[in-house]
């Protein structure tokens, strides 16, 4: 399935730009294509919230503060040839994938033209007709034990070379599919990256009382794979840790499970209030450290973009949401009396 | 007399069961610090402190499986569950568990848990956060499976359901916790196992529960525009039936038409119209006549979840071409 980048623009690089000390597999150019689909998750999800606000979208689970982590993990592996199963909270996995705003936008206004369900999933779940993902449960964690059948479909069709990569929060870890599906991974070496967006909460529910140790990847030893924690903020450290984990699934190295600890700033989805269970200074600190900040400084400093580039890039990230949202708005909304079709196979 | 919300008649039964009876605890998601998904909870943990509302991870499996062992070892425990569709990640732990614990140590062990859990469509949660398994748990044998749909049967079930011996499914519809209505300051409970006669008409038995039982108050009025008085009865115990009230208002109106606000096919208004069929069909002035959603996943999108759930234009219509009300 192809691979389309989520803006179609050129970017806009600083002319002194070098690959300096850039991991492996990254350029400049790709390295600001990472930045502006950041950019681009997060004013689009800064709009859908806001529709909700408007009665417009039923419920938005939002990935702000998960940018980094989404986009440098799928930067790291091959969509053209790669399986993605993915969670609710991936906003920008999806962008990066080479879901349109517009598509996103149709999904939670469940208008029309809606390509992954015709309007019948939960936002952000469903399939694609272009790219190779799918989620298909709010029930959380069951996407790890599919996944597992996803890589066991490939070892059994002889499709070498290809990686499942599976998204799921620290909450879902908590799930009896979550251990099954690692267990039943580790025992076949099946090509499996099991990929955690720990932010530290399970709706209001803290780590602590979640799981009695620091870390989801600790439990890799346990299913005899390896598990490594990574800073989710900081993209060059996520896409490393992300490519070095594919490299090794792709040498027959058997699953890897690989940890991005991030933030999740906002509520939980758009029915929470996390004032709630949060202190103001815990929500002042994760906005400190927001994974945009850090990328943009991070870029800059580098030199691979500059103050201007930073700005035409938001320029453009608000247009294309504009656009998007007045496309979105103006669409109809399905035939209602299509409701059996795709039940069954027809 | 009091007027309470059916949220905060729950919180009370909750609040009552943790002061008087030291048995009782509560266990599920997000329901401590956060007041529970849909606030039922809130102040509770203040009040009674981390062992007795317990948070737990998202582990349903586990925390049903630990509820039906606390309840064997001696205690009462109240598990909510987030959602009654989540309700099938621990399903082993209910029906292969919980339900059959007594019958298969001859009754030496026992599990009295209550298990609540909101349930229904019509927010757009679709597919996978929108179903009626209390349909699907009143056919186990060894459960016992309640839905109120006003703040009154809401603490008087809730309060029987914890003093009950038996597992008790407690379902709560999700889009009722605003609903209110008086319920006397004084201690009463409902039995779990009785319906009620909430109107009495002697032209037509209108028969739900939950989420249907405003669909039919609805109902009536139109019907009674017309002309025709229908008897409308609020099953509020899916398991067991309350056969009885059913049976006799049949008897007196000869018309019986039951709606299930969860899907039509095999849902709990076919256990109710196929027995008011056995044992009351001299009286009947034509088929028994059952409503219910379309037999489909539920939708996202607004319009087509809507136009899966019935409503009282489906309620009246039914009653025309039937019986020619
Ligand atoms: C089996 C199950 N139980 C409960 C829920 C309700 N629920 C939805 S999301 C969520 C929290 C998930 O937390 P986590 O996996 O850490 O993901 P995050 O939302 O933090 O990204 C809960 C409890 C669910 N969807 N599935
Ligand atoms: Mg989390």
């Amino acid at each position: 399935m192809g691979k389309m980048n989520s803006t179609g623009r050129e970017t806009q690089i600083a002319s002194s730009a070098g690959p300096a000390g850039l991991p492996d597999g990254l350029d400049a150019a790709g390295v600001v294509e990472m930045y502006r689909t950041m950019i681009l998750s997060r004013m689009l999800d800064e709009r859908v919230w806001l529709m909700n606000r408007q009665g417009k979208a039923a419920i938005v689970a939002s990935a702000q503060g998960h940018e980094a982590a989404q986009v440098a993990s799928v930067r790291a592996l091959d969509p053209s040839r790669d399986h993605f199963l993915i969670y609710y909270r991936q906003f920008t996995a999806m962008l990066a994938l080479g879901v349109t705003p517009l598509e996103l936008l149709c999904g939670f206004l469940a208008k029309s033209g809606e390509p992954m369900s015709e309007a019948r999933q939960f936002p952000l779940h469903g399939s694609h007709p272009r790219v190779d993902l799918f989620s298909f449960s709010n029930v959380v964690g069951t996407q790890l034990p599919q996944a597992v059948g996803v890589a066991l479909a490939d070892r059994l069709r002889g499709d070498q070379g290809r990686v499942t990569i599976v998204y799921f929060g620290d909450g879902a870890a908590s799930q009896g599919d979550c251990h099954e599906a690692m267990n039943f991974a580790g025992i076949h070496r099946l090509p499996v990256l099991f990929f955690c967006e720990n932010n530290g909460y399970a709706t209001s529910v803290p780590l602590q009382r979640q799981m009695a140790v620091e870390s989801v990847a600790v439990r890799a030893a346990g299913y005899g794979f390896p598990g490594v924690s990574v800073d989710g903020r900081d993209m060059f450290a996520v896409y490393q840790a992300t490519k070095d984990a594919a490299d090794s699934i792709r040498a027959e190295g058997g699953p890897v499970l690989v940890e991005a600890k991030v933030d999740r700033l906002l509520p939980h989805t758009t029915d929470d209030d996390h004032t709630l269970y949060r202190s103001p200074d815990d929500i002042g600190q994760m906005r400190g450290r927001d994974p945009i900040d850090v990328t943009s400084r991070a870029l800059r400093e580098r030199r691979l973009m500059d103050e201007d580039g930073d700005k035409s890039i938001r320029q453009e990230a608000r247009r294309l949401v504009i656009e998007a949202t007045d496309r979105a708005e103006a669409l109809p909304y399905p035939d209602a009396e299509a409701m059996y079709r795709h039940l069954y196979a027809e | 007399m009091p007027t309470l919300t059916i949220r905060e008649a729950i919180r009370l039964g909750l609040d009552e069961a943790l002061e008087t009876d030291p048995s009782v605890f509560l266990m599920g998601e997000d329901i401590g610090t956060y007041g529970g998904a849909y606030a039922v909870t809130a102040g509770l943990l203040e009040k009674y402190g981390p062992d007795r509302v317990r948070d737990t991870p998202i582990s349903e499996a586990a925390f049903i499986g630990a509820g039906v062992g606390a309840a064997a070892g001696g205690l009462r425990p109240i598990v909510e569950l987030m959602s009654m569709s989540f309700a099938l990640v621990g399903f082993d732990q209910i029906v292969n568990m919980a339900a059959n614990l007594r019958y298969m140590s001859g009754g030496q062990i026992k599990a009295p848990m209550v298990i609540r859990a909101p349930t229904g469509a019509g927010m757009q949660l679709a597919a996978t956060h929108s179903q009626s398994f209390e349909t699907w748990l009143a056919e186990v044998p060894g459960l016992r499976v309640v839905a109120p749909s006003t703040p009154y049967d809401a603490l008087g079930l809730l309060r029987s359901s914890i003093k009950e011996d038996n597992p008790v499914i407690y379902a709560e519809s999700a889009g009722l916790y605003g609903a209110s209505g008086e319920t006397p300051a004084e201690y009463y409970e409902v039995p779990i196992g009785s319906a009620k006669v909430c109107r009495s008409g002697d032209d037509a038995t209108l028969i739900s529960y939950g989420h249907g039982m405003p669909i039919l108050y609805e109902s009536a009025e139109i019907l009674a525009a017309r002309g025709v008085s229908a008897e409308v009865i609020d099953l509020r115990s899916l398991s067991p039936i309350d056969t009885g009230v059913l049976v006799d208002s049949v008897q007196k109106t000869g018309r019986v038409l039951a709606l299930d606000t969860a899907r039509r096919s095999g849902g709990i208004m076919a256990e109710v119209t196929a027995t008011l069929q056995e044992q009351t069909s001299d009286w009947l002035d034509g088929p028994v006549v059952r409503i219910g959603a379309k037999c489909a996943p539920w939708p996202y999108n607004r319009e087509m979840e809507q136009g899966s759930l019935p409503d009282a234009q489906d309620v009246t219509g039914m009653l025309s071409a039937t019986y020619d009300l």
